[in-house]
């Protein structure tokens, strides 16, 4: 193990490291803590400059319900989640299925096509923002959640192939041939053999895409506009203009904004990381 | 699915079965890829094509395109009798450093991960909670940290203030320190998973190689770089890769936290883009295009090393 286990080390060492972890966990969070901190101070304190002293009374009731009830952040809360959602299960099940084709079957164009994927990753969007605009108002699909949707699918599936394409060529391949010298249908492999087997894999893709496309702004201030359908990464700004310089409110609702995301991530750690690694051991 | 006859073997494709049954092997992955490659093709592929189009003409979003044919580019880069657009000069450059000291968290990542990696109680909580910021949207992030900044009230200036240290205007106000806050506002998610994946790397790093080099009477510096770095390899080059990526995508922290701004100092190519095909001035959607294919062009170079080294990857995995 390196650096060299603790218990090993000097005592002095041991002491100190365990009092300079918390400190250095605070200090790495401390903008989180500023904001949360800010989320449940009074009006009155940013008036009078305490920033960043403690809040001089306890108003988080007050600054939550605000959010809640007096905004459009529940709006687009549910944007959110009707536009991340359907983007989850539609990404996961196209790279289900191609990542099978591309990592049982060998045919001339598998690399290729699986590069395609892989390179269409990387791409900027910006390259894709124009005609995919363009795309999406001839639809009559501009300012929906369907428009942003499809194209998140689309997007997402050359991440979400490269990951499945991977973990289904570390699945052993006897397996198949087994089941193949039994005379089960491809299909039927795919549904009984491989997919039961993959379902680490679809925990840890089901939780990165969520996280993705809850947070993503550019797209959203692309494809949308107004409460309608715009996810609350691009609500927070409107939001931001109807409390303008209200500080306890805006980070209020920062703080609901990101929310969902990290109780996902926190719910589903394992898996979370397990798939952002993926590749980073071999 | 109907039921073969059971004299034939499985293997033998014997006349009576169907044409499909026949060819199962060869059809069954193109029905799989089928969809994914109609999505990907029709919002991904194809698109590339139409920027490249688009750039030739000039074109509002609305009306007709006129062919203009490389005018766009003349315009941007400066070629012919013209001057290089001074917005596309700034966004350049600021490009440039976002690469560079977008490269920080790695080694930074790799220091923190150096750091936890101990097994002390509660270490799986302190992992977590470190790498936290990764998850938080980019939009809070920025609004985070330009509180973070304000000028007067914000606690950098308060902090710097002790020093004798004044940024005019504060720090996103001012041009010469605008890209670097929000450099610094990047950098922190970044770090948290430049760390995440050093975590990974050195939980499978060889305890017996390490025993091994340290009983040779290696350690520190040396241990790190000899025995420890080699062993982190994988890893490194996925920090690189998403590193490059995310310095390159950078959009939301600049659209939230100075929107360009202070004078357009914090422009970068994507956002320039963006500014160019959508804002208030005017839909100038070939013009946007333009700018999006230098930025595919310069990407591309990143892009093709990337491929070319997971291409070589998956040749020696067979």
């Amino acid at each position: 193990m390196f650096p060299k286990p603790l218990e090993k080390s000097s005592r002095t060492w041991q002491i100190s490291y365990q009092l300079l972890l918390p400190f250095a966990l605070i200090v790495w969070l401390l903008p989180l803590l500023a904001v949360a901190n800010f989320s449940i101070k009074p009006e009155a304190d940013f008036v009078n400059g305490n920033y960043w002293g403690l809040p001089s009374s306890f108003e988080a009731f007050a600054n939550y319900g605000k959010v809640f009830f007096e905004s459009n952040m529940p709006k687009y809360l549910l944007n959110s989640l009707f536009i991340t959602i359907p983007t989850v299960i539609g990404a996961v099940a196209l790279s289900c299925m191609a990542g099978f084709a591309l990592g049982i079957y060998k045919f001339k164009s598998n690399l290729p096509i699986f590069f395609i994927f892989i390179a269409g990753n990387f791409v900027p969007f910006q390259i894709l923002m124009v005609p995919v605009r363009d795309m999406t108002i001839s639809m009559n699909l501009y300012d929906t959640k369907t428009g942003l949707v499809l194209f998140h699918i689309a997007f997402q599936t050359g991440f979400c192939t490269l990951f499945m394409r991977n973990f289904i060529r570390a699945l052993p391949f006897p397996l198949i041939e087994a089941a193949r010298v039994e005379g089960i249908a491809e299909w039927r492999i795919f549904l009984y053999v491989v997919l039961p087997l993959m379902k680490p894999a679809l925990a840890a893709l089901a939780v990165l895409i969520f996280t993705f496309i809850w947070n993503d702004y550019f797209w959203a201030v692309v494809l949308t506009q107004g409460p309608g359908a715009q996810p609350v990464t691009a609500g927070i700004t409107e939001f931001n203009s109807q409390f303008r310089a209200a500080y306890h409110l805006m980070s209020a609702g920062s703080i609901v904004a990101a929310l969902p995301p990290v109780v996902m991530f926190f719910l589903m750690q394992k898996h979370f990381i397990a798939g952002l690694t993926l590749g980073a051991v071999k | 699915m109907t039921v073969s006859p059971a004299v034939s073997s499985p293997h033998a494709s014997s006349p009576q079965k169907g044409w499909y049954k026949r060819n199962e092997i060869a059809i069954t992955p193109w029905l799989f890829l089928m969809p994914a490659i109609i999505f990907f093709t029709v919002y991904v592929v194809i698109p590339i094509g139409q920027s490249f189009w688009i750039s030739f003409h000039q074109w509002d979003g609305l009306g007709e395109k006129t062919w203009i044919g490389t005018a766009n580019y003349e315009r941007l880069l400066g070629w012919g009798d013209q001057n290089m657009d001074r917005k596309f000069e700034t966004s350049f450059w600021n490009n440039l450093r976002w690469l560079v000291l977008y490269l920080l968290a790695i080694p930074a990542g790799l220091f923190i991960a150096l750091f936890l990696n101990q097994t002390v109680r509660g270490i799986r909580v302190y992992k977590s909670l470190f790498f936290f910021p990764f998850v938080i949207s980019q939009v809070v992030v920025g609004l985070v940290f330009s509180w973070f900044y304000l000028p007067n009230d914000g606690l950098f200036d308060i902090i710097t203030g002790w020093f004798g240290i004044d940024v005019k205007g504060g720090v996103l106000g001012n041009p010469n320190t605008a890209t670097y806050g929000i450099i610094a506002a990047g950098l922190w998610p970044q770090t948290a998973y430049c760390m995440i994946l050093y975590l990974t790397g050195l939980n499978a790093v060889d305890p017996e190689q390490v025993e091994a080099a340290r009983l040779d009477g290696a350690k520190g510096y040396k241990m790190l770089w000899y025995v420890i770095l080699p062993q982190l390899k994988p890893a490194t080059f996925i920090a690189f890769v998403v590193t490059i990526i995310g310095a390159l995508r950078s959009f939301d922290l600049i659209s939230v936290m100075t929107n360009g701004g202070p004078f357009g100092s914090t422009r970068v190519l994507s956002f320039f883009m963006f500014e160019e095909s959508l804002s208030e001035f005017g839909f100038r959607m070939g013009y946007g295009a333009a700018i999006a294919v230098v930025l595919f062009f310069l990407m591309l170079g990143f892009i093709g090393y990337f491929l070319y080294s997971m291409y070589r990857d998956e040749k020696g995995a067979r």
